[in-house]
């Protein structure tokens, strides 16, 4: 109603496009670039499953000469190797929980659903992102853990040749793995909406339903514990099979939790309000 | 018709927004009940109503953010969740943030253009555009409420949008940052854009808008323009000084019609416009030193309209009704 000065111009947009699912992925990696604390801890797993292995040989390496004949016989090469893994498991399921659970919180879950009000490329989008930059961050430190690790035990001519029987599919099974528990972690978060909430489901399903398995009658636990998310995935990382499942098969099981919370997460995203 | 014209410049006639019979349940609550109206472009028109009276929800119901538990909500004739390029399409600045606090708000702006392949400069153009040039690499996090609306508003403004949806836009701006506001909302309706505004406040609407949509606890009060609201509130009250007063007061009594005594001698005729009290006067050659409309102001009326759907509500559901039409 007042017209005390004209009104400012309004910049006009020369083309536009329209939402592609291409689009969306591109969308999804700058989100996940730019926020600092998802680069560091992306960083810090990195860094982790390069460190702990070769720390973890310099260990065994020094101390090996005072270790009896029993534990030297125990020694798993492998293992030492394989050791940053474990800690990259939950950072790498952690951080899968926020990258979703962090829209939410902040509110930035509005803005990204009213540009792409179909909502489902948004976590198709965001799945893929973060599985590939798990994916190609991950695999190579496994791999240079593996180097450095073995490298430092061969001094004490204890360490495991890549080439060795099953090695490679122990190596970048590890990736692999890694990969799916980030998928895991992303699909909790999802489905949760909060974050205390989805790390709470991740660490639970993941560290806390395994030995909660031994309160079950002895041959219910041996015959339910290799399909819990852990043992199953875990069956790929091991050289040697005990009481786990075949490597892929329970690589598999892994996996089909994983799709399984992503299609619940699926469903649940284009039902709820946000 | 201005509006039909401007409206043609864009090259689109049906820019709308559509609502018919919206209803949301939040659990028992009700949170819009039964909402129809309809959102012209090429005006500015403001969604009025106390805290609490459904005007976000409205807003998210319209975005596809939330999902009507009866009822439908479509713009320019789509539901907005079928549209192909939604940033081009409708541009909304929520009331909550929406922003992720760890990211800058260059690459919030980012983020949201790549969905629909909108460049980098155009990006860059809306940061200018807006004032954040100086701190648009900081994080988002630590912005004022200002910034934060100001970011909002390049945000909405993205996709050059033929439909715009502002929640309480003024929110926090210093009152520079007001006055720019109202300018750019007269500018986006100026060039034929659909311009939905929410506010809790009165006076900034009267302002602002040039239609309004008055809701109260989820229920349309009124959708009209700012003229008649006002117009429809105001009784016929007509304030009439004249030496022969007591002359005058037996020729206006008639049935519907009454005269009470005003402050200082004059009197008060309810029923009667002003032209129709003077043309009285003139008939019968009486003297008149004053004839003044006594016309409500546009918060008088607001209240007048709102007071009954506020006596249903209890404290706790709608949040300081007063405040918020006063200021």
């Amino acid at each position: 109603m007042s017209s005390l000065a004209p009104a400012p111009r309004i910049p006009r947009l020369a083309r536009t496009g329209r939402v592609t699912q291409l689009h969306v992925l591109v969308s999804e990696w700058t989100k996940l670039r730019s926020v600092r604390s998802t680069t560091w801890s992306l960083v810090a797993a990195f860094g982790s499953t390069i460190a702990i292995p070769a720390i973890a040989a310099a260990v065994v390496a020094n101390h090996w000469p005072h270790m009896n004949a029993h534990d030297r016989a125990d020694f798993q090469p492998l293992d030492v190797s394989l050791a940053g893994v474990q800690l990259a498991q939950l950072a790498i399921g952690v951080l899968g929980v926020l990258v979703i659970t962090a829209e939410y919180s902040t509110g930035m879950i509005r803005a990204s659903m009213t540009a792409v009000p179909r909502r489902l490329p948004v976590l198709w989008a965001k799945a893929a992102v973060y599985a590939a930059v798990v994916a190609a961050l991950l695999t190579p430190a496994v791999v240079v853990g593996f180097v450095v690790s073995q490298a430092i035990l061969s001094r004490r001519h204890i360490d495991i040749a890549f080439t060795a029987v099953g090695v490679p599919r122990v190596i970048f099974g590890a990736g692999l793995y890694l990969t799916v528990i980030g998928l895991f972690g992303l699909a909790l978060g999802a489905i949760v909406r909060n974050t205390a909430g989805g790390i709470a489901a991740f660490a639970g399903l993941m560290f806390v339903l395994p030995p909660l398995m031994n309160v079950l009658p002895s041959s219910w636990n041996a015959a339910a514990s290799p399909y819990v998310p852990l043992q199953a995935g875990e069956a790929l990382m091991r050289l040697h099979r005990g009481d786990q499942l075949a490597p892929w098969t329970g690589f598999g099981v892994l996996c089909l939790y994983a799709a399984a919370a992503i299609a619940l997460a699926a469903f649940l995203l284009r039902r709820r309000d946000v | 018709m201005p509006f039909r014209f401007a409206a043609d410049r864009l090259g689109t006639v049906d820019r709308v927004i559509e609502a018919r019979n919206l209803t949301k349940d939040y659990g028992s609550k009700r949170a819009v009940d039964d909402l129809s109206f309809t959102v012209e472009p090429g005006v500015v028109t403001g969604f009025l109503g106390p805290n609490g009276s459904g005007k976000s929800t409205t807003m998210r119901l319209i975005l596809g953010l939330d999902r009507p538990t009866v009822g439908d909500v479509s713009v320019n004739g789509r539901r907005y969740r079928d549209v192909a390029a939604p940033l081009n399409e409708v541009g909304a600045l929520l009331e909550a943030r929406s922003v992720h606090t760890g990211r800058s708000a260059y690459n919030h702006l980012l983020a949201l253009a790549q969905t629909h392949g909108i460049p980098k400069r155009r990006v860059q153009e809306l940061i200018d555009f807006v004032g954040l040039h100086d701190v648009a690499r900081r994080r988002a996090g630590q912005f004022s409420l200002g910034m934060g609306q100001r970011l909002g508003i390049a945000t909405a403004l993205l996709g050059d949008p033929s439909t715009v949806i502002l929640d309480e836009p003024a929110n926090g701006l210093d009152p520079e940052g007001i006055h720019w506001m109202r300018h750019l909302l007269k500018g986006l309706a100026d060039e034929g854009r659909t311009v939905f505004v929410s506010s809790h406040l009165m006076s900034e609407m009267a302002l602002t808008a040039d239609q309004l949509i008055v809701i109260g606890r989820g229920r349309l009060i009124a959708d009209t323009s700012v003229e008649e609201f006002v117009a429809r509130a105001s009784a016929k009250v007509v304030l009439v000084r004249s030496p022969e007063q007591e002359r005058l007061r037996a020729l206006l009594v008639a049935p519907g019609v009454t005269v009470s005594s005003g402050d200082r001698g004059a009197i008060e005729v309810h029923g009667l416009t002003a032209s129709e009290v003077g043309d009285t006067a003139a008939a019968h050659g009486i003297a008149i030193h004053e004839l003044t409309p006594q016309q409500a102001s546009l918060e008088e009326a607001f209240m007048s309209l709102t007071r009954a759907e506020l006596e249903f509500a209890t404290l706790g559901d709608v949040e300081q009704p007063a405040a918020g039409v006063a200021a």
